[in-house]
């Protein structure tokens, strides 16, 4: 019997909406909300690595930004270590930054280019642990950098001078300084090349196992989590469309929005790909400003029926796989 | 283990934006006027035998010779000397009241860019008030109530000159408070004042120097504009501005115009020349 | 099938304030007519500069050598009338980013009829009609209102099938795709894949795809082209390529791709960085990172091998000892 895993975050009901200004709104009328999370709900396992996959305007985005602060929780409940974080105050909040961090998409526009590296890895150190002396400061920083596969030379040096893989380390080194125990990922290794993307995700992998982290990370394709998740959480205008472990989800996809994500990936095998029959999800992504009733998915689903208007699917657990959740009436 | 592709000795980019700017060679050179007309008028009058308020009514309206490089004014004084020492006075003046106006106007402007809301709203409807002023109202009323005194001239263009600067200073602060970077300070831990000084205004000097050098201008215009009402400089105390409207009196004696105001031409045209160089050198496009 | 385009030892250098960049070194291909030929690679590998050269839309500061014959029509240094006649009508392009080759202010009517009308000297009530035709084509639903829409009324897929429309306008013989799908997500790149192949087919036009996807080059492509720091490295019909690569390069880059029907734990990496444009070494510019390397790589570029039919690879590996 596998032992109970710790749920080091668990989110519930979390809904990030934001107001959206209409042109010609007559004072009596609603304002229009764009609802970028809607009722999402989930648990992260310590020390595993849960990938949320979407294409845009799916809210992965807006969900992680919330869990760190960076967006307002419109309501719902973000449990850390017994406590809710959608409530905290600004005090509670910068404790909370020595435990939870985040790597940026564009590595180069999260390194303010008028600091050298190590400025910009010490910082959060300088902060969280202020008065200490210059050394014990310049070590931390060149041992974490050493661990992300930076060489001390570099200490130095301004972030125009490295290329996207380097500055994207230095990105992560920055946010491990502070040896936070849930790193947030967002779209680490979608500006990067492709050579240089394995880098980086074989690089968190070790750094979690060596650091014991967990991780949240965000992409847009499920071929890119599949290495690194061991829990894949597929989302679609706000809303969760299935949760399962890996194996679950890439062998036995249940929602027809993950079977089509996973047919329209293009495998590079020409012999698969030139058989493959297509299966192409038709016409646009609705607004998030106006999304479709019932379920949202409907509009492009290949086997929606007239109910599927009229109910939202909550997300209920299949008998597929042990974790293997999916929001679909049809399922 | 990595191999560095990239150059060998590490560049700031101050350094770099410094590269760019020496390539330039109209604002080199003007640089390098602007530096020597500051040697000029700090040192010269030393070196003159005569007093700047030296009169000699027999020498009264002289044209340009050799004892009077530049002829003399219609009491008889050196204007070579007046005119260095009136070069004193103006960049003095315009040394100080940029110096205000550029500390006033970035703080101010930062703050109200960074925090927004309704505190920005009401510190820009105050610059918008001090900006409808009237100026000559508000220099005559100045001069009215408190007469002439040396220090109300800086009052009179500090209260003009930054406000121009808080505006570019807080839309560029607007601009930058949602850069990534400023997200991840965020993210680090820093607080709002942390950040505006850390990571805000060190972004905005590229800006701000380049306002500067265009602020300069201005300001040696408004304190040249003051002395003509009367305002600030007094007699026997002269600035390029006083010896210009001076000169404007009596056009027969055509030297009393022409230097001080070929100085003073000069000196706007090297400070726009110098802003323009610091600017295209600070264009992001050129950045990589 | 005829040779529609024939490249030979295109060379591309950009004169900059920092020096010079060798872009692209000493490219040749063919492609024959109907075709489609993948050119794949990373940042710096110089595929977009080669398309550039071809469609004459090099910047100022480049120099450009050796020979580019469309149709047996040497298209390098061809004025810039000539030049203009060809583009838009025998040769078209379309780019990753559509909102930035469509104009904002006009409408896709204005935009689309202006082709027509330039090229083939249609009255603008025909070109309208034809334009009409075309987006109905790329399946744009409702054409004869939104050809009246302007650009930002439409989603970023529709956006790029309008692109592909305009590109379509003039029947060109070539197609040159540069990164059409690496901004779209992964469900909208199905249908504009799907939409180009059909497309091809129907018009019987060639294609030339530029993309860092290998993914795309598989399901896409007859033919691919590896380029590597400006070096076409290793071509092979697609097939030849993903089932034996050659070059360490392409190697590297499959195990380096995460792929769904694998079951590895940790992927398979290149390790070291890019090379710098600006200051490349002498030898192959895959020296560095190549868990292959001999000595003579760091000292002389290999010249090309033929490794098969249609196939040839620029490595020592398979070389017998002559120098590019």
């Amino acid at each position: 019997m596998t032992p109970e895993k710790k749920v080091l975050l668990e989110v519930k009901n979390l809904k990030v909406y934001f107001k959206v200004k209409t042109k010609n709104r007559l004072p009596w009328q609603a304002k229009k909300k764009l609802k970028a999370v809607d009722d999402v709900s989930f648990s992260i396992y310590e020390g595993e690595t849960l990938g949320v996959v979407g294409e845009s305007g799916c809210g992965k985005t807006s969900l992680a930004r919330s869990l760190i602060g960076l967006n307002p929780i419109s309501s719902g409940e973000v449990i850390w270590k017994g406590k809710n974080i959608a409530k905290f105050s600004s005090k509670e909040w910068f404790l909370l930054r020595s435990e939870i961090q985040y790597v940026f998409q564009d590595p180069f526009a999260s390194l303010d280019p008028r600091y050298t590296v190590g400025e910009i890895i010490a910082e959060p150190l300088t902060v969280h642990e202020p008065g200490k002396s210059q050394a014990y400061y310049r070590e931390q920083v060149l041992t974490i950098m050493q661990k992300v596969g930076l060489t001390e030379k570099m200490i130095n040096r301004y972030p125009h001078e490295f290329s996207g893989g380097q500055a994207q380390r230095i990105g992560i080194a920055r946010a491990l300084i502070l040896r936070p125990k849930l790193l947030i990922c967002d779209e680490p290794v979608s500006a990067l090349d492709v050579s240089i993307q394995a880098q980086v995700i074989n690089l968190l992998q070790d750094l979690q196992k060596e650091f014991g982290l967990t991780i949240i990370f965000i992409a847009h394709n499920l071929s890119v989590v599949k290495h690194i998740s061991n829990h894949v959480m597929v989302m679609y205008l706000g809303k969760i469309m299935e949760y399962a472990d890996k194996y679950s989800l890439y062998h036995m996809p249940q929602h027809p929005y993950t079977q089509a994500l996973l047919a329209s990936i293009p495998e590079p095998d020409p012999v698969v790909e030139k058989s493959k029959k297509a299966v192409l999800l038709e016409g646009d992504l609705p607004s998030p400003i106006n999304p479709p009733t019932g379920c949202v998915f409907r509009t492009r689903c290949p086997i929606a029926s007239a109910e599927c208007a009229e109910i939202i699917p909550a997300l209920e657990n299949t008998n597929v796989g042990a974790a293997h959740q999916v929001a679909c009436i049809k399922v | 283990m990595f191999k560095f592709n990239q150059q060998a000795n590490s560049e700031s980019l101050y350094l770099q934006v410094y590269s760019r700017f020496v390539k330039n060679k109209v604002a080199l050179v003007c640089l390098f006027i602007l530096a020597l007309l500051v040697l000029l008028v700090v040192m010269a009058p030393w070196f003159s035998p005569y007093r700047y308020d030296e009169t000699n009514f027999g020498l009264s309206q002289v044209a340009p010779n050799l004892h009077n490089w530049f002829g003399t004014d219609s009491l008889g004084r050196d204007l070579f000397t007046r005119t260095m020492v009136g070069g004193r006075t103006t960049f003095l003046i315009a040394f100080i009241a940029t110096l205000v106006s550029v500390f006033l106007g970035t703080i101010y402007g930062s703050i109200a860019g960074y925090v927004g809301g309704w505190l920005d709203s009401l510190m820009m409807r105050i610059v918008d008030i001090l900006y409808s002023l009237p100026f000559l109202f508000f220099a005559i009323l100045l001069v009215t109530f408190f007469g002439r005194n040396f220090i109300l001239i800086f009052v009179a263009i500090g209260a003009v000159s930054w406000l121009d600067m808080s505006r570019v200073v807080r839309g560029q602060t607007m601009s930058l408070k949602h850069k990534i970077f400023i997200e991840a300070a965020q993210i680090s831990g820093l607080s709002q004042i942390k950040i505006i000084a850390k990571h805000i205004i060190p972004n905005l000097i590229g800006i701000v120097a380049v306002y500067t050098t265009l602020t300069v201008p201005t300001v040696i215009v408004i304190s040249a504009f003051l002395s003509f009402l009367g305002l600030g400089v007094q007699e026997p105390m002269t600035s390029w501005g006083l010896l210009i409207s001076d000169g404007a009196a009596n056009l027969t004696s055509w030297w009393l115009v022409l230097f001080p105001g070929l100085f003073l031409v000069l000196t706007l045209l090297c400070f726009n020349f110098v802003g323009n160089g610091l600017r295209d050198a600070l264009d992001p496009r050129e950045h990589r | 099938m005829a040779t529609l385009l024939e490249v030979n030892n295109l060379t591309i250098d950009f004169t900059t304030r920092n020096g010079t960049i060798h872009a692209v070194d000493s490219a040749s291909f063919i492609l024959q007519e109907g075709q489609t030929l993948g050119i794949v690679g990373e940042s710096g590998s110089g595929k977009s500069q080669t398309v550039g050269a071809i469609m004459g839309l090099l910047p100022n500061n480049a120099t450009v050598s050796g020979s580019v014959k469309f149709q047996g029509q040497e298209l390098l240094g061809l004025d810039a009338k000539a030049m203009n006649k060809i583009r838009g009508d025998r040769i078209c392009m379309i780019f990753q980013d559509p909102m930035s080759s469509l104009n904002p202010y006009l409408t896709i009517e204005r935009q689309m009829t202006e082709v027509l009308c330039l090229h083939k000297g249609m009255s603008r009530k025909d070109a309208k009609i034809e334009s009409i035709k075309m987006l109905d084509a790329v399946k744009i639903p409702e054409a004869k209102q939104r050809i009246n829409y302007y650009p930002h009324e439409f989603s970023g897929g529709m956006r790029q099938r309008v692109m592909i429309a305009m590109a379509l306008l003039c029947r060109p013989k070539l197609l040159i795709a540069d990164e059409p799908t690496t901004a779209l997500d992964v469900t909208v790149q199905a249908q504009i894949l799907n939409l180009l192949a059909e497309i091809k087919q129907e018009f019987h036009m060639a294609m030339i795809l530029i993309t860092h996807d290998m993914g795309v080059v598989a399901g896409s492509c007859d033919y691919v082209e590896v380029m590597y720091a400006g070096k076409l490295v290793e071509n092979a019909p697609v097939e030849a390529l993903f089932a034996t690569p050659k070059h360490p390069y392409t190697q590297g880059l499959l195990g380096a791709i995460p792929k769904l029907n694998d079951n590895l734990e940790k992927l398979i990496t290149i390790p070291g960085e890019l090379p710098n444009a600006l200051h490349p070494h002498a030898g192959c510019p895959f020296a560095d990172r190549c868990s292959k390397v001999m000595d003579i790589c760091r000292t002389q570029m290999p010249g090309s091998t033929s490794e098969g039919p249609d196939r040839s690879v620029k490595c020592w590996l398979y070389h017998s000892g002559e120098v590019a």
